[in-house]
């Protein structure tokens, strides 16, 4: 709808300027309070302008975290959520491609079975099977270990729905083309679907790398072990102390920075993000 | 180059057959059509000799070679797709070397290849553009650009033209046709339209529901229809079918007589047997030459060229064709030449002239 009044342009600009105000305020308010002393943000008053204190904060999560909470420094972390992230990512997309390539272009035995099979997964997600779930990890001896954090959440039928999706949008006489020269299935995959699905799979990644990076109830469930506490779960346990007010400009230093990653994803991934979504032409 | 031979080839999809009984011999360098309405099992039997399809029954040779089992890539054989099928993401030299470098030919030959396929294409300035930034006919050339390059023992066409606007269908048609002169190469070439067809082959094969209809030159097709079928689908306008009946030695329509001249009777045909009579509508004469009928003339359609009469006679409607600038009266007579009159059975539709 292309309307060339005013007030409608005027109207629309203050609707999304208000809504953009909404949505940044609470952010604005976790940086300005990771700038302050400790005292700043419980005295009464909310400080709406940074202070003076945001260099110390900072340095003193990522380089020695807060003991008197049980963090361990920042630093640490945020590699064991990128680690966890990214093995989330990488092996969602590794795997659901390589499904959907056998569900699409393949004639099995049971072709029709493994596809509900994959299907019925979409309705149970790592909350759902819970329990079940950290009894296999914590019989495999996976506790405390960034496979018991990746792998039972790699497996998801998402990502192999869209990959089958896209597909089924490649023409059937690309595979015939390339059959006619000389490309096995491996071939096929490796040298067409693959660039084609290139998009898509820049696509995914954000989407599964912000997903990785936000995981909460798992992490914080088989993770007793410090040294495998990943950021996201941590700012949990660091404004849950017992005895003692929380340490707010220390909890927000390390929100913001748990912040910064997803954010570098996103924007350095737009164009392609975008792409990979609209793109029709195959 | 090689002949393919295809022996009682059917192709079943469970029940029934696709593709029935076809016995085909393609010569060396022959351009072969295979022709008929839109499921008549053409572009079946296309795939089957490609290898895209599997045999049910009967055998495919490629030369002196069984190729039934064969994988498509083995067959040495090349298709042009009726969308192209180019990799989008591949430039155009990509797309022609992709064949060759899964054969594993040296870069030297591949270039080679290239360089002469794109010369003879005219493609050599898009050469390192994508797909999606050649028009229609662009593509269409770089598809027969994958075939060629890789010289293979035959072409297979699947309807390559119909994405083409009507005019560049016209210019890629004499192309192709010119392309495989030159080369050589032994083609078969699928396509519903029969003026493609006319024009493209060295023999045509009219199928219909799966079976072989006719084998011959195009004028043989077109001159002599061996069913009604054939008849109706080969030239435009169609030909005439009038059903009519066989009365004491003449044709009975309605209450028109059509006096045949000895001859064109076959013999021992019953008295009052049920036929139909072909008559081409460009075969028409607006004159009274002994053999014709009064015609109403229902409307006229002015192609430039000629004019194509609708009339009704006997309660059956008639297309005539006449040249342009004739008269046209609400009542008039055509005439037919008798050489030009055909007969076929009206319960089995085939020809008895």
């Amino acid at each position: 709808m292309v309307e060339r009044r005013p007030f409608l342009t005027f109207l629309s600009h203050a609707v999304l300027i208000m809504g953009i105000l909404i949505v940044s305020l609470p952010v604005w308010l976790a940086l300005v309070a990771s700038t302050h002393g400790e005292t700043a943000f419980t005295g009464g008053t909310i400080p709406m302008l940074p202070g003076g204190e945001g260099w110390r904060n900072y340095s003193t999560m990522l380089g020695k975290g807060i003991s008197t909470s049980g963090a361990p420094p920042l630093a640490a972390m945020m590699l064991n959520s990128l680690i966890m992230a990214l093995g989330i990512a990488f092996g969602k997309i590794a795997i659901s491609i390589l499904s959907a390539f056998a569900i699409v272009y393949f004639r099995f035995p049971l072709r029709q079975l493994a596809f509900w099979t994959i299907f019925i997964t979409l309705m149970l997600p790592v909350e759902v099977r819970i329990l079940p779930t950290f009894k296999v990890v914590a019989d495999l001896g996976l506790l405390n270990s960034y496979a018991g954090l990746t792998i039972p959440l790699i497996a998801s039928a998402t990502a192999t729905f869209l990959f089958r999706q896209v597909f089924m949008t490649i023409p059937n006489e690309l595979m015939e083309a390339a059959r006619m020269d000389g490309a096995g299935p491996w071939r096929f995959f490796k040298d067409i679907l693959v660039p084609l699905s290139r998009t898509n799979m820049a696509a995914l990644f954000v989407i599964l790398f912000i997903y990785g990076w936000n995981q909460y109830i798992w992490p914080l469930l088989i993770t007793t072990d410090a040294r495998f506490y990943t950021i996201v779960a941590a700012i949990k346990r660091m404004a849950d102390v017992a005895d003692a007010l929380p340490q707010w400009n220390f909890v927000m230093a390390a929100v913001i920075l748990a912040m910064v990653p997803p954010v570098v994803v996103v924007i350095g991934m737009q164009r392609l993000f975008v792409k990979g979504l609209i793109e029709t032409e195959k | 180059m090689a002949a393919i031979t295809l022996k009682g080839l059917g192709k079943s999809y469970g029940s029934g057959y696709a593709v029935e009984g076809v016995d085909l011999t393609i010569a060396d360098g022959e351009f072969v059509v295979l022709v008929g309405p839109s499921g008549c099992g053409k572009s079946t039997l296309l795939r089957m000799i490609a290898g895209l399809e599997t045999v049910t029954k009967g055998d495919i040779l490629i030369g002196e070679r069984r190729v039934n089992d064969v994988e498509p890539a083995e067959r040495d054989i090349a298709m042009v797709f009726q969308n192209y099928a180019l990799y989008p993401h591949m430039s155009v030299r990509q797309n022609l070397s992709y064949g060759l470098k899964n054969r594993g030919m040296s870069k030297a030959e591949i270039d080679t290849r290239i360089t002469k396929a794109a010369e003879t294409l005219e493609l050599g300035a898009y050469l390192d553009r994508k797909p999606r930034a050649l028009s229609g006919g662009q593509r269409q050339r770089v598809a027969m650009g994958r075939a060629i390059v890789r010289e293979p023992q035959a072409f297979l066409f699947d309807e390559p033209l119909s994405n083409l606007d009507a005019k560049l269908r016209v210019t890629m048609r004499s192309e192709i046709r010119q392309l495989q002169r030159r080369l050589g190469t032994t083609s078969v070439y699928v396509t519903h339209d029969q003026v493609e067809a006319m024009t493209l082959a060295d023999r045509l094969v009219v199928l219909n529901a799966g079976r072989i209809e006719q084998i011959g030159s195009p004028l043989e097709v077109y001159t002599h229809p061996a069913s009604a079928f054939v008849a109706s689908f080969i030239g435009a306008p169609a030909m005439n079918l009038l059903p009519v009946r066989l009365m004491s030695g003449a044709l009975a329509m309605g209450d028109q007589r059509i006096d045949l001249p000895p001859g064109l009777l076959p013999p021992g045909l019953p008295e009052g047997a049920g036929l139909l009579l072909g008559i081409r509508p460009e075969a028409a004469v607006l004159a009274d030459t002994g053999l014709g009928f009064d015609i109403a003339v229902s409307h006229v359609e002015e192609l430039g060229a000629a004019r194509i009469v609708y009339g009704q006679v006997g309660g059956q409607s008639l297309v005539v064709q006449v040249q342009a600038g004739q008269d046209i009266a609400p009542q008039m007579r055509v005439s037919f030449p008798a050489a030009a009159l055909r007969l076929f059975r009206a319960d089995t539709g085939k020809a008895l002239t």
